[in-house]
């Protein structure tokens, strides 16, 4: 997307805003961070009531109703905390991790669609967009390891890069098959072209995109750059007061962008019966949420040589072969109707897994010293 | 053309969420892979041997419970049976049955305990945990039922114990013993089919049956290699040659071993437990030893299975109410004997598995 571009687009949009645009554009931005900010609070307090619930204990229920106030609490005790910087760490890049981690994620909202239309930025290139500017949340978190001058903190940022290489490719793949389905690359119009939602479509892309952004978002069984039990709290292990609220932040925003796309690419975003477009929205991201935090519940954590294993032997050639197989559906069979697709898509998937299953087993042996 | 890397020294501990106390590893770590492992222990020495031998042999009931927290029952027992063997007192019927109810229902807490927290290093975020502390919770209000403690107990004495069980106890205990297994199948259906469980447990950190002989362990980590000890079977002492139960084995010796391990283990004390309840006879619960006690001179070695292994105490008298040498075999430290053939060349993860695995309590370790 060249400047050009943007600034074209940006006075196309204006034309049809009354008023100031950019005071729009402000507004919807600030309402968008709240929003963000928002879930996040309410996905916070979701995922301690949940896993209480899973783990047989009540979970946060002091401060305010059902525990509600809980996150408010916790940030306020965050916000008294001392703000330290090790003193053989970087201090610039220790400063700067942070917001290098939390902006991109909020960045990738402008492209979400809310309901129809309403997003920041309906960049025909939404898709890519998504990828490029989440990935640099990462180098964000390799800034927190580095700077930190901690063994553990970069032990974990360490893993952090190789997890993202490695599913950042079979993310990638399972997108295109979406965008070869829908024929376009911006999700709002992505969104308008799921008469059914994707994830019956594309099962397989799901189950590629679902598992990759789990290993994108730190998420169990992919969460080995805070592994507690390994490396205590890996990346943001010196981290404190605020500047730890806002890694804290963009862990659960990365969760909140990842239910977002799932929802607007696999789930249909905002289209859904009766009730209100972005309900609908909100309530598929919730839905996604609640698989999140059922997963963190449940799932053991894998090793590091395994979650390579598993990005480059399992999820790599699955991607391939579901765009493969959807491009071929796409060129060869066009007007395909959805009820003989669907059946097609799903035995595929089923096949495909059972098969992987049996031949592939994730292992790793003794290193002789 | 490979990169020039260099290995680095990892510190983990004593302050770490998986030492289980205040353990110390120096890791040399080559990337993730464990090259060398240098254990450091005595953070939490309290010099539980000395304190012992400047007390009168009742008084060091309560330090032998200090010893492994989590099963102080057994270790009471222990100690409480070695000075019985000083004095040449025998124990009443039914204090016996209520010695075996209790340490067998130490054991379940124990490995209730030990199976949690490996789950929890294998990183699953404190669910298997927390289940198995509802358990462990039972087991400890029943603790409390029976001496008012939930932790540190206190019950046993020379010649019994120092309260019978009261009325509610035995319904307590039947509502329990009959729950219990449900329980254990749910605990399996959670964790032993898991696949990420199973590649990140089957195979790793193997310990061979030879190598666990020659280091002397003892207890679930040895019989999880295939080795048949049992102290209650191969020397029973207390009542154990009434009941009948398995000795399980594994024949792996690997992570996910021991973890199944200690699961037979909890069905089997299960069966003794309801053994007991079924026999369990009237009478006294205490022999009428004085408080102080003089034991002729001499020397004696008891020894138990508890729950991470065999557990052994030698007392040496002079004649005086004091024990004159007080030592401890304790299982927890020589378990740890195998620990750097086990641990290097697998990953950093995989190190703090098998290091949970072998289940130690740093009480008994560093004493």
């Amino acid at each position: 997307m060249t400047a050009a571009g943007t600034i074209s687009q940006a006075s196309a949009l204006a034309s049809d805003w009354p008023g100031n645009f950019w005071l729009h554009l402000l507004v919807f931005a600030l309402i968008i961070l709240a929003f963000v900010i928002l879930t996040v609070i309410i996905l916070i307090w979701l995922e301690r009531r949940l896993l209480g619930r899973i783990q047989v204990r009540p979970g946060p229920n002091r401060a305010g109703p059902f525990g509600l106030l809980q996150p408010i609490a916790d940030v306020v005790k965050i916000l008294t905390k001392e703000d330290t910087v090790p003193g053989w760490g970087d201090r610039l890049v220790f400063w700067l991790a942070p917001l290098v981690a939390f902006v991109p994620v909020l960045l990738v909202f402008a492209v979400v669609p809310f309901w129809n239309g309403a997003l920041l930025a309906d960049l025909n290139i939404g898709i890519l967009y998504v990828l490029a500017v989440s990935s640099v949340a990462s180098v964000g978190i390799f800034m927190t390891g580095w700077a930190s001058g901690n063994k553990y903190s970069l032990i974990g940022a360490m893993r952090d890069i190789a997890q993202l290489i490695s599913y950042e490719i079979p993310m990638m793949l399972s997108l295109a098959a979406v965008v070869l389905v829908a024929g376009s690359l911006s999700l709002n119009e992505i969104v308008a072209a799921q008469d059914v939602p994707y994830i019956l479509l594309q099962p397989m892309g799901f189950t590629i995109f679902f598992i990759a952004a789990l290993a994108e978002a730190n998420r169990t069984p992919f969460d080995l750059v805070e592994a507690d039990s390994e490396i205590v709290a890996g990346f943001n292990i010196e981290y404190s007061g605020m500047k730890f609220a806002i890694l804290y932040l963009m862990e659960y925003s990365e969760v909140v962008f990842i239910a977002a796309i799932a929802t607007s690419l696999f789930l249909g975003g905002w289209r859904g019966p009766f009730l209100p477009p972005f309900l609908w929205f909100v309530i598929k991201m919730f839905a996604v949420f609640f698989v999140l935090i059922w997963i963190r519940g449940t799932l053991p954590r894998l090793r590091i040589d395994q979650v390579m294993a598993f990005a480059w032997k399992f999820l790599l050639p699955l991607a391939l072969i579901n765009l493969v197989v959807t491009g071929a559906q796409v060129v060869f069979w066009p007007q395909a109707p959805y009820w003989s697709l669907v059946p097609i898509n799903v035995t595929l998937l089923a096949a495909l897994l059972l098969l992987w299953a049996r031949f592939f087993r994730l292992g790793g042996s003794r290193v002789g010293i | 053309m490979a990169l020039k890397t260099e290995p680095f020294v990892l510190n983990i501990g004593p302050l770490h969420p998986s030492t289980h106390g205040v353990f110390r590893l120096l890791a040399t770590l080559d990337g993730e892979v464990v090259i060398d492992i240098e254990p450091i222990i005595g953070y939490l020495h309290r010099g539980i041997e000395k304190l012992a031998e400047e007390r009168e042999y009742q008084k060091d009931i309560p330090l032998c419970d200090r010893l492994d927290y989590v099963a102080a029952m057994s270790h009471s027992m222990a100690y409480v049976m070695a000075v019985e063997k000083l004095l040449g007192i025998s124990v009443p019927e039914r204090a016996e049955y209520i010695r075996v109810i209790m340490v067998e229902l130490q054991r379940i807490a124990s490995h209730l305990l030990a199976v949690g927290s490996i789950a929890n290093e294998i990183g699953t975020f404190f669910t298997p945990f927390m289940y198995m502390f509802r358990e462990r919770e039972r087991i400890l209000d029943l603790f409390d039922m029976v001496c008012g403690q939930r932790l540190l107990y206190n019950y046993m004495r020379f010649g019994g114990v120092s309260h019978d069980l009261p009325e509610e106890f035995i319904p307590a205990l039947a509502k329990f013993i009959n729950q219990m297994p449900g329980y254990i199948d749910e605990y399996d259906q959670l964790l032993a089919e898991n696949e990420i469980l199973l590649v990140r447990t089957k195979g790793i950190g193997v310990l061979p049956p030879e190598l666990a002989i020659n280091c002397s362990v003892s207890g679930p980590t040895l019989r999880a290699s295939g080795v048949a000890r049992d102290i209650r079977r191969c020397d029973p002492y207390s009542i154990y040659d009434r009941f009948e139960f398995d000795i399980p084995t594994r024949t792996a010796g690997d992570c996910y071993d021991r973890y199944r391990q200690r699961i037979e283990e909890m069905r089997q004390s299960l069966r003794i437990i309801r053994q007991a309840v079924e026999q369990l006879p009237q009478g006294k619960v205490n022999s009428q030893v004085p408080i102080r006690v003089r034991p002729p001179q001499g020397d004696v070695f008891v020894h138990v299975e508890a729950p991470r292994g065999e557990l052994g105490f030698y007392l040496v008298s002079d004649g005086s109410e004091k024990p004159y040498r007080f030592h401890i075999r304790a299982p927890s430290l020589i378990n740890l004997t195998p620990l750097r053939e086990m641990i290097i060349g697998w990953k950093l993860a995989d190190a703090i598995v098998i290091f949970g695995s072998i289940d130690i309590i740093m009480g008994e370790i560093d004493r």
